[in-house]
């Protein structure tokens, strides 16, 4: 059972499937019910501490304790003690000594979310961290991938785009890798980073090639600074080479799925017709978000699984 | 004042000397280097079954005085000195502010003095308040005292600047040591690209970083002249640059530190800051190519970057954390555990990269046990396995990645100038 989840590099395969299951129940029992209303995290007080911008994550967070009960709380960087120059440290001990439950934490620099797990008893969960890891993105994801395909081993899942800085992508490997299935990434030689061949996936710059006989295509969120940088010359060139489009997404099996945790730049790393198309699956996906949150919130609140109503 | 040294063995490069001896020292100096001394002395070391080397010489520490007194300052990190058997400390310049004038190369040497633990050295910078833009009054730095300059921290940006800077600096026998790296290949990193970085999702910094530029500074310093003495060398390829050049005649030196044979990136995994340090901890590879190029004498210097940080300057978000660690307690111990018990290098060459060799580089005449030199001198036991405790350290902070591992070369006394300034007491 997890105490906090940091990532999915510390997460056994055993605890994914656990909180995967508690979702698939929480989203039949509650989110999809009449009455979306619990108190299994009643009287637990919820944070979400976001140093960096986001709506969907941190909806999807407060969203999932609100359903559940919680006194659920929001704290950003801008307009904070933050701003004052304030640690981070600093700042986590003071919403612990609110006797806070949970931290719920979001930060650009990889590795904060360890940081704060050593200097607090409250329980924290990793909403992005860096380039490190995004792990309910993760398990979103194969929760979409489960009720879509059955069983995530022996997927064969492509993953295209901006490997290089996407903590989306790190969480899915790592995930992915441990339920069994087989990963393939594929974007340009800048995007990728060194040696991500040690880590049991296969690497393509053809994207043609990664997506061949896919079970699950899923597109990469480019950042468009990054073509400033120089990381790739136009936004135009990008599209013709790593976008995924209709023709692309033919080379994949004929019952794939086309994910993106979004938000899509649409017309760069996926094209509108599959955006749109009967193959996407970008919508289920936030539903999942909600469900494997309200999961993760549960386990680690009250340091047991979910228990369906009597 | 007079101390015997009896039954020690003794090894001492300079001199050839690897044998069991005894050794005088009288009035700070030392008297006799001989087999079974009978003379009478003041106090008496029983060094039986103990190293006996001359006291190891760090060119390249940060003791952080003046201006950041709250990571280190002179007194402590001389303590720190003594207790690692190391006589003489070479600081580096990145204070606050910088040591780019005489009146702080003076004041840093002073309290070196009034401290008396090791013999503290300086440098001063290469360029005026470490900004790479205009040369600093090199020969008045020197008059004050100064051994080398450095902008240690910060690479000299410009190629043209260096070329000046060795010139000139050659011209008053000043060793540039230097700092080499391209800040646009390093391009934000904050550890070494590789297998980590990607895992970690840390921006990573190529090894390029600083070989490209440890290569531009041998060529031009092959060309123009002048002393060049590379700091902190950690990849293959830079080592490489350094090796050819040398063959070819090149007036060149250059050290590395503890940790680039000790340690690889993996110590990062988990976002240790204790492991982040400027060059980075890099792959197994390197620190094969390391101890290679200590063992075939490309490498003259093992230095220790002793980088003493405060707490809240590391304990904190990895890519915030600042670069460097505490090594001055540690060095011995690393280099005999890591280079001399694996069998990579004897006894003597290990005394010879840290204290033979850095006396001939910034040209002191210490380094030596010699009959008539000043008696700096440290007695290690390299038989019992020890654990490193940081707790212990009488560095003001512990930034530091061997807390708990287990070590041979552990130091049992100090000795500088004829006076014991460390003993052992656990």
């Amino acid at each position: 059972m997890i105490k906090d989840l940091l990532g999915l590099k510390e997460t056994s395969a055993e605890d994914i499937t656990a909180i995967l299951d508690d979702a698939d129940k929480l989203k039949r029992e509650l989110l999809l019910s009449d009455n979306k209303k619990s108190n299994l995290l009643g009287g637990k007080g919820v944070i979400t501490l976001f140093y960096e911008n986001s709506t969907r994550t941190r909806v999807s967070f407060e969203m999932a304790s609100k359903y559940l009960g919680a006194t659920a709380a929001n704290m950003s960087s801008s307009g904070s003690s933050v701003a004052k120059g304030e640690t981070l440290i600093d700042t986590v001990k003071t919403l612990e000594a609110m006797n806070t439950d949970v931290i719920i934490i979001r930060h650009s620099m990889s590795g904060a979310p360890h940081l704060v797990a050593k200097h607090v008893g409250c329980r924290i969960v990793n909403a992005g961290d860096g380039m490190n890891e995004h792990p309910t993105q993760a398990l979103l994801d194969f929760m979409t991938m489960r009720e879509k395909k059955g069983d995530i081993k022996g997927l064969k899942v492509a993953i295209i785009g901006d490997v290089k800085h996407s903590r989306v992508a790190r969480s899915n490997i790592y995930g992915l890798k441990k339920l069994g299935a087989e990963v393939v990434l594929a974007g340009p030689s800048t995007l990728l980073p060194k040696r991500l061949g040690d880590m049991g996936v296969k690497v393509y710059t053809d994207v043609d090639k990664a997506v061949e006989g896919a079970d699950v295509v899923m597109g990469l969120r480019i950042q468009l600074e990054r073509q400033k940088k120089g990381l790739f010359p136009t936004v135009r060139e990008y599209n013709k080479y790593f976008g995924v489009d209709k023709r692309r997404l033919a080379l994949a099996k004929p019952d794939a799925i086309l994910m993106h945790p979004g938000p899509v730049n649409r017309g760069v790393e996926l094209n509108p017709d599959i955006i749109d198309g009967p193959q996407s699956v970008i919508n289920e996906q936030v539903t999942n978000g909600v469900c494997v949150r309200m999961a993760v919130l549960n386990m680690v609140a009250n340091g047991r699984r979910y228990e369906p109503r009597a | 004042m007079s101390i015997l040294i009896k039954g020690g063995h003794v090894v001492d490069p300079k001199n050839n000397i690897d044998e069991k001896l005894d050794i005088l020292v009288k009035d700070g100096i030392i008297a006799k280097v001989g087999g079974d001394t009978s003379e009478a002395a003041d106090e008496v070391v029983d060094a039986s079954g103990k190293i006996v080397a001359p006291g190891l010489i760090d060119l390249h520490v940060h003791f952080r005085e003046p201006g950041y007194e709250y990571k280190e300052d002179i007194e402590t990190g001389s303590r720190a000195a003594a207790q690692g058997g190391v006589t003489t400390v070479v600081c580096m310049p990145n204070t606050n502010p910088p040591v780019d004038n005489p009146a702080l190369v003076k004041y840093v040497l002073d309290r070196g003095k009034e401290v008396g633990l090791t013999n503290v050295l300086t440098t001063g910078c290469i360029t005026k308040g470490q900004q790479s833009k205009e040369l600093t009054e090199m020969g008045e730095l020197k008059s004050a005292g100064a051994i080398g300059v450095s902008d240690d921290g910060r690479p000299v940006i410009n190629p043209s600047l260096m070329r000046r800077a060795l010139e000139y600096a050659g011209m008053f026998d000043l060793p540039v040591m230097s700092h080499s790296e391209d800040l646009d290949l390093v391009d934000g990193g904050s550890m070494n690209e590789g297998y980590m970085s990607t895992y970690l999702g840390l921006r990573g910094i190529p090894k390029c970083a600083e070989s490209v530029a440890i290569s531009r500074d041998v060529l031009i310093a092959e060309e123009v002249g002048g002393r060049l003495h590379v700091c902190h060398v950690s990849t293959r390829n830079s080592i490489d640059a350094i090796r050819r050049a040398k063959k070819r005649g090149a007036n060149i030196t250059c050290e590395t530190a503890p940790h680039y044979f000790s340690l690889t990136e993996n110590a990062v995994d988990g976002f240790n800051t204790n492991a982040k340090m400027n060059p980075p901890l890099r792959e197994q590879d390197d620190v094969d190519a390391v101890i290679e190029g200590l063992a075939d004498g490309t490498i003259d210097a093992i230095a220790t970057d002793h980088a003493p940080h405060d707490r809240d300057e590391k304990d904190i978000e990895f890519e915030y954390a600042l670069n460097g660690i505490v090594g001055l307690e540690t060095s011995l111990g690393l280099g005999y555990t890591n280079l001399v018990v694996p069998g990579k290098l004897t006894l003597s060459q290990l005394i010879e990269k840290m204290s033979a060799n850095p006396a001939d580089i910034i040209k002191i005449d210490k380094g030596t046990l010699g009959e008539g030199k000043e008696a700096d001198i440290v007695i290690f036991d390299t038989e019992e396995e020890y654990t490193v405790d940081i707790s212990k350290f009488a560095s003001k902070n512990n930034n530091c990645p061997y807390d708990g591992m287990k070590l041979r070369g552990r130091v049992d006394m100090t000795i500088l100038g004829g006076k014991i300034v460390y003993e052992r007491r656990d």
